[in-house]
């Protein structure tokens, strides 16, 4: 009672609530008319320009209406946001699953799905605040993701199993056509790269933005190897993780008096020298042009083929079954889901041994290490070198998926992609590159008909999950090693 | 050659071998002598308590000892088993490798991880031996599972001694600040040094437990044999407890003894209450360098 009552005379400020949602609702109209409101057509007479004022209009409306329900959830109001939430989210529910295009606000049904989303937030704060009896709730919020995150991490041991079980059965899943798996192999290329990274900036704390430049070692490592050479994959493979993981401990030599914002620069720095190398030494590497025709992958030695040439028996021959040119992608699926899966199992490994352990205590204070004995050098380049190691192996997969590698595909945005996906899924966690690595590779494909503004959706969701979760998704870490646990396992052992 | 002879003289009264023993130590920063010719000897059993007030000169000392700081000149001798080693030029971490371990001024845990992965971090080079650079380790071989073992009995026999067994599995960053301290200690023990340097342990702790960390101090000197230097301001822990004591001012030593024979020095008593010739003091500073 004394909450209603309190929610009562807050509520008498109304004009308060209508002037923030009207700043709110400004500065939106200062953004939508020009990304929204005019847009450039190519027509007849090079481009014209089309207006879009009624989206504007809807914009900033919705924009002060959104701002609006959050205040008054702020000042514990939540039936008059239940009520107006509830209806714009049944209204648009409505029309987009009548297909009423002309009624819809927004051209682009995505958007008006993220219209829908955005209110059905709105509405579950609401109804939580009602279920609270207008308490407010919003310091609860990070509390709520740190409990979930560590029941996560806790429960990894009984999802892992599920996820694994559900990766391996994905390419005989009914959905799983060419264009899925396709993007499923982008993903697991990126939750692996995820978790190589996790080594070097997650556990070892060591701000690492020219990541790419190891990836792009790995695959003109294979690239070159096969070409040159005729090296199969088999072989290449291990070599390319040992150039890639040379490269690593070349990078670390000169940055090992570097920490935070420096030894980003320079490692941004080796990121682009490396890319930069690679279109110069034309010789070499093809320059800009690239290198072409990278072996395919075989079935350790019985290729993917229709018509293979003399002698040699193909896939489908070998097994006895009708050629599909999907085989291949489903070859490169679990040779992808295999490599991540190792990745991850030695990542769960090494941080339960002392090279983990002195890791993560590097990562914690490195003056505390050099006092315990510690060799910060040699833990530094181990974990570049390690962490190099997979993205080269990762790289030598690119090639032979790929089958064409150029600079083009190692520029600083492939870090920069890296390195948001282990900070947004929280450091360290291993989950949460995987998460983040299906949100950030999967969804953007999602929103393939927002064309241009994909890549600004893209953006925005990334803010507000740093506003949301500031640490990651699922940051939260459990120790390495417990006394209680130990006791009991040790009572049972013997 | 008279600060030699000094100590020369003072080791004439001293039973037990010298463990540590520093000879014309200079740190200058620049135009700054922070430390000027300093020379003392710290014994195996013994506590040993560089006091002074501030500024003196007190964490240049442990900084120069422990290898953060390359000192300007001097020698600095560890008196180990296998022979004497001179730490002016090793590696900080080579020192503690050596069996130097120190604490902090301000606590420098690793403060997102558990108590007890503090304790086992600080035996890296044994278990890295163990688990032959984790090799064996990946694959879980039983020689690792054994050095496992004996380092988290190690693990657990401190945390008994400093009495935070029951915050084992706690992250070290939500302990409160004593707890806090007696872990850096205990961390501190658990690479088996032969000489603890400790920075102001006692520094923001209340009077029951600074007793407590007394009790500590005595029982890791009289159970482990090893030589611990203090940093103290708390003359209670330094009176209390200490075998023999530094006394520093601007850089220089003003004293060195028995507990007993510095409260009574003159020279101390000058440089802390700061009588009438406090100026005399500062201008024997200045001919000094």
């Amino acid at each position: 009672m004394a909450v209603a009552s309190l929610a009562t005379e807050k509520s008498l400020d109304m004009a308060a609530v209508i002037k923030e949602s009207a700043i709110a609702a400004a500065v939106a109209f200062a953004l939508a008319i020009f990304m929204v409101g005019l847009e450039t057509v190519p027509g007849g007479n090079g481009l014209t320009i089309v207006t879009r004022f009624g989206a504007v209009g809807f914009t900033v409306a919705l924009v002060f209406v959104g701002r609006m329900g959050f205040a008054l959830l702020r000042l514990g109001h939540p039936w008059p946001v239940l009520v107006g939430a509830g209806a714009v989210m049944g209204l648009l529910i409505a029309l987009l699953l009548t297909d009423n295009t002309a009624l819809l606000p927004f051209p682009s049904k995505t958007v008006n799905w993220m219209v829908v989303l955005f209110a059905a937030v709105i509405f579950i704060r609401a109804i939580w605040m009602v279920g609270r009896g207008g308490a407010v709730a919003e310091v609860d919020s990070d509390s709520v993701m740190d409990r979930i995150g560590a029941s996560v991490q806790r429960s990894a041991r009984w999802i892992a199993p599920f996820a694994i079980a559900f990766a391996l059965l994905i390419p005989f899943m009914p959905f799983a056509d060419r264009r899925f798996l396709d993007l499923a192999i982008l993903v697991m290329t990126y939750v692996m790269l995820g978790w190589g990274l996790n080594i070097v900036v997650g556990l070892a704390g060591l701000l690492d933005l020219g990541y790419v430049a190891f990836y792009a070692v790995g695959a003109y490592s294979y690239a070159l190897l096969a070409l040159n050479f005729d090296f199969s994959f088999w072989l290449s493979l291990p070599l390319a993780g040992l150039l890639a993981a040379t490269a690593g401990v070349t990078l670390g030599f000169p940055v090992l008096r570097l920490r935070g914002d420096y030894l980003a620069i320079v490692t941004l720095g080796f990121g682009e020298m490396v890319r930069i190398i690679l279109i110069n030494w034309y010789d070499f590497t093809g320059g800009p042009d690239g290198l072409s025709s990278v072996p395919r992958p075989t079935f350790f030695g019985f290729p993917f083929t229709r018509h293979p040439g003399e002698g040699v028996v193909s896939f489908n021959q070998l097994f006895d079954i009708p050629y599909s040119s999907l085989h291949r992608i489903i070859f490169l699926y679990y040779l992808i889901l295999v490599l991540a899966l190792i990745t991850n199992a030695f990542t769960l490994r090494i941080r339960k041994l002392p090279l983990g352990r002195a890791w993560e205590a590097l990562r914690e204070d490195e003056i505390a290490c050099r006092s315990l004995g510690i060799n910060p050098t040699n833990t530094k380049l181990t974990a570049f070198g390690i962490g190099a190691m997979f993205a080269g192996f990762a790289g030598s997969f690119f090639a032979t998926r790929q089958g064409f590698i150029s600079p083009e595909s190692f520029t600083f945005i492939e870090s920069a992609i890296i390195l948001s996906i282990v900070v947004l899924g929280g450091m360290g966690s291993q989950i949460g590159v995987v998460v983040a690595a299906i949100l950030l590779i999967g969804t953007p494909e999602w929103f393939r008909d927002l064309a241009q503004f994909r890549m600004l959706a893209f953006g925005a969701g990334m803010v507000l999950i740093m506003i949301w979760r500031p640490r990651g998704l699922l940051a939260h870490r459990e120790p390495t090693i417990r006394l209680k646990a130990a006791a009991v396992s040790k009572e049972s052992e013997p | 050659m008279t600060a030699l002879a000094d100590v020369a003289g003072d080791e004439a009264g001293g039973d037990s071998p010298p463990l540590l023993s520093v000879e014309h130590l200079t740190m200058r920063f620049g135009g700054l002598v922070a430390i000027d010719d300093l020379s003392f000897t710290a014994r195996e059993r013994e506590i040993t308590a560089i006091i002074g007030p501030n500024g003196a000169g007190k964490t240049t000392v442990f900084n120069c000892l422990t290898g953060f700081y390359q000192p300007t000149a001097g020698r600095l001798t560890l008196h180990t088993a296998s022979g004497p080693r001179y730490l002016e030029r090793m590696e900080g971490f080579r020192i503690a490798q050596a069996g130097v371990a120190r604490t902090f001024q301000n606590i420098r845990l690793f403060s997102g991880m558990s108590v007890l992965e503090n304790l086992i971090a600080a035996q890296h080079n044994k278990l890295m031996r163990a688990s032959v650079f984790s090799l064996a380790g990946l694959f879980n071989l039983g020689r690792y599972r054994r050095a496992e073992h004996e380092a988290m009995e190690l693990a657990r026999y401190w945390l008994d001694k400093v009495e935070l067994l029951e915050l084992a599995d706690e992250n070290a960053g939500n302990l409160p600040y004593g707890a806090q301290r007696r872990l850096e200690i205990a961390r501190a023990m658990c690479i088996a040094p032969v000489q603890l340097c400790l920075d102001e342990p006692a520094a923001g702790l209340n009077p029951h437990e600074s007793a407590e960390l007394n009790e500590l101090l005595m029982v890791i000197r009289e159970q482990h044999n090893i030589g611990i230097l203090l940093i103290e301001h708390d003359m209670s822990v330094v009176m209390g407890i200490s075998d023999h004591i530094v006394v520093l001012d601007y850089g220089s030593k003003i004293s060195d003894g028995t507990p007993e024979e510095v409260r009574n020095d003159p020279a101390v008593i000058r440089a802390y209450l700061g009588e009438d010739d406090d100026d005399d003091g500062l201008a024997a500073g200045g001919e000094r360098q």
